[in-house]
């Protein structure tokens, strides 16, 4: 009993102190990549190359995801508003959720899952494969050469896919709703504009996906930098980008939205 | 994958997010029906606000012609002061009245706006005099009560 | 610069966590020699190469490279430092994400500001020294194994370096390639004035090409000398290994308990 209670405490000692040991090496590696990344700028070719993996070869996901969510929250949405003859506002319903939660966090989900793991798995096998020890045997700091581009490439990326996923769900609840249901366009659009505001709404829903993209980027380069040189290493860091990450965008979603939205106003 | 088509895929790439955004902030939000259009700011008080919000909606007749600006708390009157701005194609007379309405039975709160028949018309600055407050539930309901109950004790009395 | 040797390493002893590998290693590199290191696999020469890389820092005693004690040198020191080196690795480690031109071309454009058409002329220079010329537009995945090891000698030669690093060279190339590229190690060390390393097994090949050689068993250097000297030299150890027979002081097994032991026989008696 005493034995087992001991172990379990040992054990959630070396947890908290491997959490914390790790926290504080990432947050360095934050800080070195940052001051590190002059190339990524002074070359922006570089970077552009990862806007492409990590952003332009996620459009067709970010799209076609945005669509359907938008469609369901127009089908949902109506079976809900036209019990209480406020159909109308449809166009609300459906853009204020996109704007201010779904477009950032599901973006951000899918960003983790599409690029983020990509962006590990790339980091880690480079690093397997000695392609990391290489570079630096040649003079060439591997974290501005490598690393610093593909998380400025992640960061640009992800509040423009943001945007496209919420416009894309916005265009799919008209789709639903005005060409299928027959909601007034007119009502639609309208009711929508005066109720979705630049600042508070569009605004903080940049300013959310911003940090998503920052967060994920972040976790995607670290694990892929951290990665054990093995194969297992690289699977097991790609599995941790993806879960980690996730629960980073879940978190700090309740914290930005408790930030923006509740300060009255 | 050369580069120049990757910096086409890029360049389309963000200006179609460019594009997103733009939808966003001109169709969806309403950028577009504020900062450009010309306005003036009139105030009005009232004794009560009741769930007034900054930037709903002013209307006359049912149509948007401004929007709440600010709202504040005057210390030597004890009323509320809001100022309102009001699109300068959209002129309203002095005596024009200020209510504050609700659109449908829980719905979100706006001032209505009332023309009167003075020739002058309101210009920037100034404040209409005559305004109506937000009439609160909580109120309405207590004063039913205390009518029923009064005429409850009016007719036991006259027995 | 009056200083005769390239690299100095005094009594180094390394150890990878807790686990030692090196144990009082003495070197000495001259200055315009192909030096080269043998011994066994596992023990302990690629450790050693990244320790004269500075890739590695000593658990004890100094690593004297390029005139400079890789311990005391700061990152900006150590990528000065490596500036003037080159290395082959072992496996190869090309940049999978780029073409055999733009590996080779790689340093050039990191560290040059040599126009695009000088380091087209360049690379093309290397890489037809390695007979790879015609493989310039391939990706790395596309090559074989022997392929790669040239594709990275040539990357690794980039920027004309002074001191050349070369691990295991040799493995996974046909006689032909060999025979030209063993040629081709000694003809760059000529021609650049650069000092070569060599750590290979390959003792028929690379004893007729260089100019002293170190050889190790289980971390310890147990023989040095030149070709000659060691072909005479009558140690056992390198008798065996010159001849390649399997019994002799080396041992072919890793250190283990016994076979027997290990296989549960001993204790079911
Ligand atoms: N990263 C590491 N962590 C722990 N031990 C290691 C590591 N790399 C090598 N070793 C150990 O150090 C010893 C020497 O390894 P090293 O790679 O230097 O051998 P080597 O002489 O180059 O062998 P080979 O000829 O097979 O390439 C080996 O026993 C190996 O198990
Ligand atoms: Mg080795």
């Amino acid at each position: 009993m005493l034995v087992a209670l001991r172990a379990a405490l040992i054990r959630l000692g070396a947890a908290v102190t491997v959490g914390v040991w790790r926290l504080g090496y990432g947050a360095r590696f934050f800080v070195y990549l940052i001051v590190h990344s002059g190339t990524a700028f002074r070359r922006f070719r570089l970077t552009m190359r990862e806007i492409y993996f990590a952003g332009v070869l996620s459009l067709i996901i970010i799209l076609v995801s945005g669509l359907f969510v938008g469609m369901v929250l127009a089908l949902q949405g109506y079976e809900t508003l036209q019990r209480y003859g406020s159909s109308e506002a449809l166009g609300v319903l459906v853009a204020l959720s996109l704007v201010r939660e779904l477009g950032p966090v599901v973006a951000g989900l899918l960003f983790a899952s599409r690029a983020g793991s990509a962006i590990t798995a790339e980091i880690g096998l480079m690093k397997a494969t000695e392609q990391l020890s290489a570079m630096e045997m040649m003079a060439v700091d591997p974290v501005a050469r490598v690393v610093a581009p593909r998380f400025w490439g992640g960061v640009i990326s992800m509040p423009v896919l943001a945007a496209l996923f919420s416009a894309m769900g916005i265009f799919g609840g008209y789709l639903v709703g005005v060409v299928l249901i027959g909601v007034d366009e007119g009502a639609f659009w309208s009711q929508m504009q005066a109720a979705v505001d630049v600042r508070n709404d569009i605004l903080n829903g940049v300013i959310k996906s911003v940090v998503f993209g920052v967060a994920v980027t972040l976790i995607a380069v670290f694990e892929g930098y951290d990665a054990p040189p093995t194969a297992e290493g690289v699977s097991g860091a790609t599995t941790r980008t993806v879960v980690t990450s996730s629960l980073a965008i879940l978190a700090l979603d309740f914290v930005l939205t408790a930030l923006m939205f509740t300060g009255g106003a | 994958m050369n580069r120049s088509a990757i910096d086409l895929w890029v360049g389309v790439f963000v200006a179609i997010g460019l594009g997103a955004l733009l939808f966003l902030a001109l169709k969806v939000g309403n950028l577009a029906s504020f900062s450009t259009a010309q306005t003036y700011q009139v105030e009005a008080r009232f004794s009560n606000i009741g769930g007034l919000k900054v930037r709903a909606p002013v209307k006359s007749a049912g149509v948007v012609v401004g929007r709440v600006a600010q709202i504040r708390f005057d210390n030597e009157s004890y009323e509320a002061v809001a100022v309102l701005t009001v699109d300068s194609s959209y002129k309203f007379p002095r005596d024009t009245s200020a209510k504050i309405l609700t659109s449908g039975l829980l719905g979100e709160q706006y001032i209505g706006l009332e023309a009167g028949a003075d020739a002058r018309m309101l210009a920037g600055g100034e404040r209409m005099r005559i305004t109506q407050s937000a009439v609160v539930l909580e109120n309405l309901i207590s004063q039913f009560f205390f009518n029923k109950a009064a005429e409850g004790g009016d007719a036991k009395s006259a027995k | 610069m009056a200083d005769p040797h390239i690299a100095v390493i005094e009594d180094l002893s390394f150890a990878y966590d807790r686990r030692p590998v090196l144990h009082g290693i003495g070197l000495k590199i001259p200055r315009g020699k192909v030096v080269a290191v043998m011994g066994q696999s596992g023990c302990g020469k690629t450790t050693l190469l990244r320790i004269i890389a500075a890739a590695l820092m000593p658990t004890r005693g100094r690593a004297r490279v390029l005139g400079r004690d890789t311990g005391t040198l700061d990152r900006d020191g150590l990528y000065a430092l490596r500036r003037r080196m080159g290395m082959l690795f072992q496996f190869g480690a090309l940049f999978t994400d780029m073409s055999v031109f733009d590996n080779v071309a790689f340093q050039m454009r990191e560290h040059t500001n040599l126009p695009e058409d000088a380091i087209r002329d360049l690379v093309l220079l290397k890489l037809e020294a390695v007979g790879l010329r015609g493989a310039a537009q391939r990706m790395p995945g596309e090559l074989s194994g022997g392929m790669a090891r040239r594709v990275a000698l040539a990357r690794a030669i980039a920027l004309d370096p002074q001191l050349i690093l070369y691990d295991e060279p040799f493995t996974g190339l046909d006689p032909i390639a060999l025979g030209v590229i063993a040629r081709l190690v000694r003809q760059l060390n000529d021609s650049l004035g650069a000092t070569s390393i060599i750590v290979t097994h390959d003792v028929a090949e690379t004893l007729p090409l260089v100019d002293y050689v170190y050889f190790m068993a289980e971390g310890r250097v147990i023989a040095e000398g030149t070709a000659d000297q060691v072909r005479r030299s009558g140690v056992a150890f390198v008798e065996q290994f010159v001849s390649g027979a399997i019994d002799g002081p080396v041992p072919f097994h890793y250190p283990a308990a016994g076979y027997e032991a290990d296989l549960g026989f001993a204790a079911g008696a």
